[in-house]
C-alpha cells in the first residue's frame, strides 16, 4: 500500500476507507430539463384541466359511498353484506385515489421541479458548544455534589433499583401457580369415552376398522364450567385398526381392546390438535407442524420436530359393551415443560 | 416580527389564518426554517412513508372497530345472522367480531381494511429496513436510528400478532395455543408465565382481553412514541440522497417541503390508503365465519400465522426430529428453544449490523449520500444472505401449501428446506459478491474507456479496435462517486501487544474488503483518453494516406 | 364438459332399460333408507340388484378392473380385494375418475370418468353381490336440508384439519393429500365418509349418523352457494396466501405508484 493510504487510515478519521487525490471531480448538479407543461401554456392548461377532473372524482367517488351506505343495508342475506363492502369501498377507493392522484400530478406538473441543493452541518456541536456543555455538567456536579458524595450516590442508586420492584410484583395475580393441573385431566376410572362434541358415548362395536372417533370424556359438553380448559388436555382420539398390527409393548397390551387404541390428541410438540389420521399408513399427522405420529406403534414419532410419542389413554370394555378410561393419562398431556418428569 | 408590518390583506384568506394562528403560537419562525427544507425525490424513499400511512389507515379503522368489538371472553350462544353458525356457543369476542362482519355497515370492510394494512404496515417497514440496509443509509450518523426502526419494526409484528389473536376463532386460538406449547418449553419459568398470561390454565378466560389491552394501548402507545423519534431524527440528520453529480456528504438536493413535497407526501397518504381500499373492496382478508369459535379440539389443515409470524413458525417446523432431552428429571425442549434462539440471534444481528460495519471500517465520517448497492459487495452479499435465510425460514411455515400445489411430498419439501436453511444463504453470499464485483469492475471499464458503441476499425498495421464514446461527465460522476475500503493488519496497541480484538477486526476487514474494485480515477481516465486520442489520429492519418 | 352430460343424459333416457333401472335402483335406495334409519352401527346391508346388472357389472368387472383386483375381486399386489367394500365405493371411486386408476403415485387422483352411470351402476352392483358394505347413499340424506350449524361443527372437528375449514383441501404425508370439497357433490361427499376412500378414515353412521352427514352436507353446501362477502376469496387457503397478496399485491401497486411519483415528468 502506498504511504498515503496509510496515512488515511491513521487519522482515524476515514477508517479503512482509500481517499484517493485526483478523484473524479464533482461536475455539479445536472442542468434542469424543462417540461411541455413549462414550455406550452397549452399543455400547462390541461394539466390543471385533469387535476381538477381528478379532485371532482373524488368529489363523486365519497359522494357515491355515502349514497352507498343507506342504499345498501345489510340484512339476513349475505349478498347484502357483499354489496355493502364492495360499492362502499369502491366509493371511497375512488375518493381517495381521486385526492392522491391529482395532488401529485399536480405536484409533478405544474408546481417547479428544479432541484435545489442546501447545505448540510456536522451534526456534532462546534467545540465552543460543547466545552460551554461541559462547563455546564461540570457546574451540575459541583453543585449537587453528585460525585462528592458517594453515599447519596449509592443510596439512590440502590433506591432506583429496588423502587420498580412494587410495580412487578403487582402483576402477581395474573394467574395461579401452574402447580399440577398440567398433570391431570377429568379423565378418571370408569369415564366413558364419548363423540366430540355432543357426548354421546361410544360401544366398542360402533368402531370399526379404518373408523376414527373424536373423543372427549363423557360429561364434557359446551356450557360445563371450564369446557375449553378441560377439552385442550382431555381430547383423545380413538382408532380401531387389525390386533395384529399393533405393536404393543408388556405394559400396554391391556390398554387396548381388540385393537381399539385411545391416544391424545394434543401434540406433543407445542400443543395442536394431531387430528390428521391416515387409515392405511396408520400416521397421524399435525397439520401445525407436520410432526408425524405412528398409530400402530405406540405413537412414536416418525417425521416432524415434536420428540415425545403421544400419551396414550388406557381403555377397557363394561358389560353394555360402552368404552371407559381405565383412569387418566399416565403422563402429563400436550407439549413438554421443564418438570414434567418430576414426580410430584 | 410586528404584526402591523405584516397587516394581511382583507381578501387574503390564506395570509389572514396564518397571522391569526402566528399571532397566537409564533409558528412563523418554524414555518420559516421547515417550509423550504429539501427532500430528495426517489421511490425507494417513500417505503418507509408508505408504512406510516399505514400506521395511520390502521389508527383510523382500529379506532372504529373498538366501537363495536368487545374482548370478553364469556361463553355466548350466537344469534346472529350467519346461519351455520346460530346456535354455537363462543366467546363474546368472537361473536362481536361477527356482529361487525355481517351486521354493522361498512363493518367488514373496516375489519379487512384494518387487516390488509396490517400486512402491509409490516410488509412496507420490512422493505424500508431492506433499503436501508442495502444503501447503507444506516452508517454514521444514522446508527441509532436504525435500532429506532428496527424496534418500530418488532413492535409492528407485536401489534399485529396480538390482533390476530382478538376474534377469538378457531385459527387465531390455535395459534395461541402454539404459543402457549413455546413458552411452556422455556426452562425453570415456562409453565409460570404460561400461566400468569392466560390466567390459569389454557385457553381461560383473560387472553384476548388481556392481548387487546396490549392492541389497543400500549403496543400503539410505543409505536407512536418510536415513530415520533424516527422522525424527529429524520429531520436532524436530514434525508440521505443517492449518489450523483452535485449531490455531496455536505449538501443535500431535491425539492423544497412547501408546495412540492408536501403535494407529493401528502397526495401520497391518499393513495396508499386508496390502495387499501380497493384491495379491501375486492379480496377477503381473514375469513373468521369459515373458522367457527376457539375449541381446543379441531384444527384446520393449512393452519398459519400472517406472514410477518411466519419465519417464526417456519423456524418451528423446521427444527429436526427428537432435539429434547433430560437432564436429570428436567426436560429441556431443543425442538422449541433452538429455533427460538436462531431467531433470536438473527434479529439481534440486525439490530447491531451498523455498529459492527463501523467497527470494521472505522470510518467516523458522517455519510449521507448513499452507496449503490454494488460499491458494497461484502454488505450487500451478507444482506442477501440474511434475506435469503429470512425467506426460508417464512417458506417453511407454508410447507403444506408448497407440498399440495406444487404436488410435492410434504416431507420432501421440509427435509428440504431444512437443507436449503443451511445452503442456500451461503451460496447467495457467494453469488451476490460475485456479482457486486463484476458489475463493478464493468462500472469501472465503462468510466475508463468509454461506452462500447459496436463500430469496429481496421487500424492500418491491421489491429481491429471497437471504438468507445466517453460518457458524459454526469454519467461518469455517477460511476466513480464511492470510497473503497482496504483490509487492515493487526497491529500492536500501545503497549506493544496484539490484542484479540486487533485480530478479530482484521481478519473481518479482510473478509470484507479482500476483493475490492477501486474507483476510476481522474489521472487513469486522462490516460486512456489520450491513448484513445491517439488511435483516432492514428485512424484519421491512415483516411488521409489512402486518400 | 357439460355436453358430454348431457348426452349420457339423453342415452339414459331413451334406453328403456335404463330407466327400468333407474327406477330400480330409486325404490332400492329409498328401501334402504329406511333401513340405514334403523340400522345403528353402519351403511353396511346387503342391497338386492338385478341378475342383469350383476352380470353386467360382473362382465364390466372382468374387462376393466381384474387385471389389478383379481378375477373374483379378491384383490392382488396391485390392487385391494373388493368383497365388501360395498356399492358406495365403486361409485365413489369410478365416478369421480379415481378408478380405473392411473400410474402409480402416491394417491389416486381425479380423472375424466371412463364409464356411464348405468355401467357405474352395473359394477356397483357386481361389488356389492359380493359382500356387505355400505350402499349408495340414500337421496334423502343428500338434500343438504340439514342443520348447517351443527354441520359446520361436525365438520371442523371430523373434517377440516385434513380438508380446511373453508374445504379448500390440505396437505398428507409423504405426498398425499386430502382434495378440496369445492367441486364435490353431496352423493360424492356422503360416500367418502361412509366408505373412507384411500388413506381418508371411515365415518361410519354410529359415529356420524345419516343425518348428520347431511348436515355437514348441508354446511359444505351453504359456504358453497352463499356469497362470498368479503370478495375474492384467494382458495380458502388462509394467511399465507393473504401475506402473498400484501406483498405482491398492494405493496407491488404501491410501488409502482411511487415509481410513477418519483420520476420526472416531461
Amino acid at each position: 500500500m502506498s504511504e498515503q493510504s496509510k496515512e488515511v487510515e491513521r487519522s482515524q478519521n476515514a477508517g479503512l476507507a482509500v481517499i484517493k487525490p485526483d478523484a473524479v471531480r464533482d461536475p455539479g448538479i445536472e442542468p434542469h430539463r424543462v417540461r411541455m407543461t413549462d414550455k406550452s401554456p397549452k399543455h400547462a392548461k390541461s394539466a390543471a384541466r385533469q387535476v381538477a377532473l381528478l379532485f371532482t372524482l373524488s368529489m363523486f367517488g365519497s359522494a357515491f359511498a355515502l349514497w352507498t351506505y343507506f342504499a345498501f343495508p345489510i340484512n339476513e342475506d349475505l349478498n347484502t353484506v357483499r354489496q355493502n363492502t364492495l360499492f362502499l369501498g369502491v366509493g371511497i377507493t375512488l375518493g381517495l385515489l381521486g385526492i392522491g392522484i391529482g395532488a401529485i400530478h399536480w405536484a409533478k406538473t405544474l408546481m417547479p421541479d428544479h432541484e435545489v441543493a442546501e447545505d448540510r452541518h456536522l451534526l456534532a456541536s462546534p467545540e465552543d458548544k460543547r466545552a460551554a456543555a461541559i462547563e455546564i455538567i461540570n457546574l451540575a456536579n459541583q453543585e449537587s455534589g453528585f460525585t462528592r458524595r458517594k453515599l447519596i450516590r449509592r443510596t439512590l442508586y440502590g433506591a432506583l433499583a429496588l423502587f420498580p420492584l412494587p410495580g412487578l410484583i403487582i402483576f402477581g395475580d395474573l394467574g395461579p401457580n401452574p402447580g399440577n393441573s398440567l398433570r391431570h385431566t377429568i379423565w378418571k376410572k370408569g369415564t366413558r369415552l364419548a363423540r366430540d362434541p355432543y357426548g354421546t358415548p361410544i360401544k366398542a362395536s360402533d368402531v370399526t376398522i379404518g373408523s376414527v372417533y373424536h373423543v372427549v370424556p363423557e360429561g364434557l359438553v359446551p356450557g360445563t364450567e371450564h369446557y375449553l380448559e378441560e377439552k385442550a388436555k382431555a381430547a383423545v382420539l380413538l382408532v380401531r385398526v387389525e390386533p395384529d398390527k399393533l405393536i404393543e409393548t408388556e405394559e400396554r397390551k391391556s390398554w387396548s381392546y381388540q385393537g381399539i387404541v385411545a391416544y391424545s390428541k394434543i401434540c406433543t410438540h407445542v400443543g395442536c390438535p394431531v387430528a390428521l389420521y391416515e387409515q392405511h399408513t396408520h400416521h397421524l399427522l399435525c397439520p401445525c407442524h407436520q410432526s408425524t405420529f405412528d398409530l400402530v406403534d405406540g405413537c412414536k414419532v416418525v417425521f416432524g420436530p415434536a420428540a415425545r410419542p403421544l400419551p396414550q389413554l388406557p381403555i377397557y370394555v363394561d358389560e353394555e359393551g360402552y368404552l371407559r378410561a381405565q383412569s387418566d393419562f399416565n403422563e402429563p398431556v400436550g407439549p413438554s415443560f421443564w418438570d414434567r418428569s418430576v414426580k410430584s | 416580527m410586528s404584526s402591523t408590518s405584516n397587516q394581511p390583506k382583507k381578501n387574503n384568506f390564506l395570509a389572514g389564518t396564518a397571522n391569526y394562528v402566528d399571532e397566537r403560537l409564533g409558528v412563523a419562525g418554524v414555518l420559516k426554517e421547515f417550509g423550504r427544507k429539501i427532500f430528495p425525490d426517489h421511490w425507494s424513499f417513500m417505503l418507509g412513508e408508505v408504512a406510516l400511512y399505514s400506521f395511520l389507515v390502521l389508527l383510523l379503522s382500529g379506532t372504529f372497530l373498538t366501537f363495536f368489538f368487545d374482548p370478553s371472553m364469556t361463553e355466548v350462544v350466537y344469534d346472529g345472522v350467519y346461519a351455520p353458525l346460530k346456535g354455537a356457543h363462543m366467546s363474546i369476542a368472537y361473536a362481536s367480531s361477527l356482529d361487525i362482519t355481517f351486521e354493522v355497515r361498512g363493518g367488514l370492510l373496516m375489519r379487512q381494511v384494518h387487516h390488509w394494512s396490517a400486512l402491509l404496515f409490516v410488509a412496507a417497514a420490512g422493505l424500508h429496513m431492506l433499503r436501508v440496509f442495502f444503501t447503507g443509509a444506516f452508517r454514521k450518523p444514522r446508527e441509532m436510528n436504525w435500532v429506532v426502526g428496527f424496534v418500530l419494526f418488532v413492535l409492528g409484528m407485536g401489534a399485529g400478532f396480538t390482533g390476530y389473536s382478538l376474534p377469538d376463532d378457531l385459527l387465531s386460538g390455535n395459534g395461541l395455543r402454539i404459543i402457549d406449547g413455546m413458552i411452556k418449553g422455556i426452562p425453570f419459568i415456562g409453565t409460570w408465565i404460561s400461566s400468569f398470561l392466560f390466567g390459569g390454565e389454557f385457553p381461560g378466560t383473560s387472553i384476548v382481553p388481556r392481548l387487546y389491552s396490549l392492541h389497543i394501548m400500549l403496543i400503539p402507545a410505543l409505536i407512536l412514541v418510536f415513530l415520533a423519534i424516527h422522525l424527529v431524527m429524520l429531520v436532524v440528520h436530514k434525508h440521505t440522497h443517492y449518489s450523483g453529480a452535485g449531490k455531496k456528504d455536505t449538501n443535500i438536493v431535491g425539492y423544497p417541503l412547501m408546495p412540492v413535497y408536501v403535494a407529493k407526501a401528502g397526495g401520497f397518504f391518499f393513495i396508499v390508503f386508496g390502495v387499501i381500499m380497493l384491495i379491501s373492496s375486492f379480496f377477503t382478508i381473514n375469513p373468521i365465519w369459515n373458522y367457527g369459535g376457539y375449541d381446543p379440539s379441531p384444527v384446520s389443515a393449512g393452519t398459519q400465522p400472517d406472514w410477518y409470524i411466519g419465519w417464526l413458525d417456519g423456524a418451528l417446523r423446521l427444527a429436526p426430529t427428537g432435539m429434547e432431552f433430560m437432564i436429570g428429571d428436567f426436560t429441556v425442549s431443543m425442538n422449541i428453544l433452538l429455533p427460538l434462539a436462531v431467531s433470536l440471534i438473527f434479529l439481534a444481528l440486525v439490530a447491531v449490523y451498523p455498529f459492527i460495519e463501523n467497527w470494521i471500517t472505522g470510518d467516523k465520517r458522517e455519510h449521507h449520500v448513499l452507496d449503490r448497492p454494488r460499491n458494497a459487495p461484502v454488505r450487500t452479499a451478507i444482506g442477501a444472505a440474511g434475506v435469503m435465510f429470512y425467506a426460508i425460514l417464512w417458506a417453511g411455515a407454508s410447507t403444506d401449501l408448497i407440498a399440495t400445489q406444487f404436488k410435492m411430498s410434504l416431507n420432501q419439501v421440509l427435509t428440504a428446506m431444512q437443507i436449503s436453511l443451511i445452503v442456500l444463504p451461503i451460496v447467495s453470499f457467494m453469488v451476490t459478491k460475485r456479482i457486486c464485483l463484476s458489475l463493478q469492475r464493468k462500472d469501472r471499464e465503462v468510466a475508463i474507456h468509454g461506452r462500447e458503441t459496436g463500430r469496429i476499425v481496421r487500424l492500418p498495421h491491421g489491429e481491429y479496435i471497437e471504438v468507445h464514446e466517453p460518457l458524459n461527465e454526469y454519467e461518469l460522476y455517477k460511476l466513480v462517486d464511492y470510497k473503497d475500503y482496504q483490509p487492515t493488519l493487526a497491529r500492536p496497541n500501545a503497549a506493544g501487544k496484539i490484542t484479540v480484538r486487533a485480530r478479530i477486526r482484521a481478519s473481518l476487514s479482510k473478509f470484507y474488503f479482500k476483493d475490492r474494485v477501486s474507483p476510476a480515477t481522474q489521472s487513469e481516465i486522462e490516460e486512456a483518453r489520450h491513448h484513445a486520442e491517439e488511435i483516432e489520429q492514428e485512424v484519421q492519418k491512415a483516411i488521409e494516406s489512402a486518400k | 364438459m357439460m355436453q358430454k352430460l348431457k348426452r349420457k343424459l339423453n342415452g339414459l333416457r331413451r334406453s328403456p332399460r335404463s330407466v327400468i333401472a333407474v327406477l330400480f335402483a330409486g325404490l332400492i335406495v329409498v328401501g334402504s333408507g329406511y333401513t340405514a334409519v334403523n340400522a345403528s352401527v353402519s351403511s353396511e346391508r346387503t342391497v338386492e340388484y338385478t341378475k342383469e346388472d350383476i352380470e353386467y357389472g360382473k362382465k364390466l368387472f372382468l374387462s376393466n378392473c381384474a387385471s389389478c383386483h383379481g378375477k373374483n375381486a379378491e384383490g392382488t399386489a396391485n390392487g385391494p380385494s373388493l368383497i365388501g367394500v360395498g356399492a358406495a365405493s365403486v361409485d365413489f371411486q369410478v365416478s369421480t375418475g379415481r378408478m380405473p386408476g392411473a400410474a402409480s403415485g402416491p394417491q389416486l387422483q381425479v380423472k375424466p370418468v371412463q364409464f356411464t352411470e348405468e355401467e357405474i351402476h352395473a359394477m356397483a352392483a357386481f361389488v356389492a353381490s359380493l359382500g356387505a358394505g355400505p350402499s349408495v347413499p340414500d337421496a334423502a340424506y343428500l338434500q343438504a336440508n340439514g342443520d348447517p350449524t351443527k354441520g359446520g361443527e361436525l365438520f371442523r372437528i371430523n373434517c377440516a384439519m385434513c380438508h380446511n375449514a373453508a374445504g379448500a383441501g390440505g396437505a398428507l404425508t409423504e405426498g398425499k393429500y386430502a382434495p378440496s370439497l369445492d367441486n364435490s357433490s353431496p352423493k360424492i361427499i356422503y360416500e367418502a365418509m361412509v366408505t373412507g376412500p384411500q388413506n381418508m378414515p371411515v365415518f361410519n353412521d354410529a359415529n356420524i349418523s345419516p343425518e348428520e352427514k347431511n348436515d355437514i352436507i348441508t354446511y359444505l353446501v351453504y359456504l358453497r352457494e352463499s356469497a362470498s362477502v368479503g370478495g375474492e376469496e384467494l382458495g380458502g387457503l388462509g394467511p399465507v396466501v393473504e401475506g402473498l397478496v400484501s406483498w405482491f399485491g398492494l405493496l407491488g401497486i404501491i410501488i409502482a405508484i411511487t415509481i410513477w411519483l418519483g420520476a420526472k415528468s416531461n
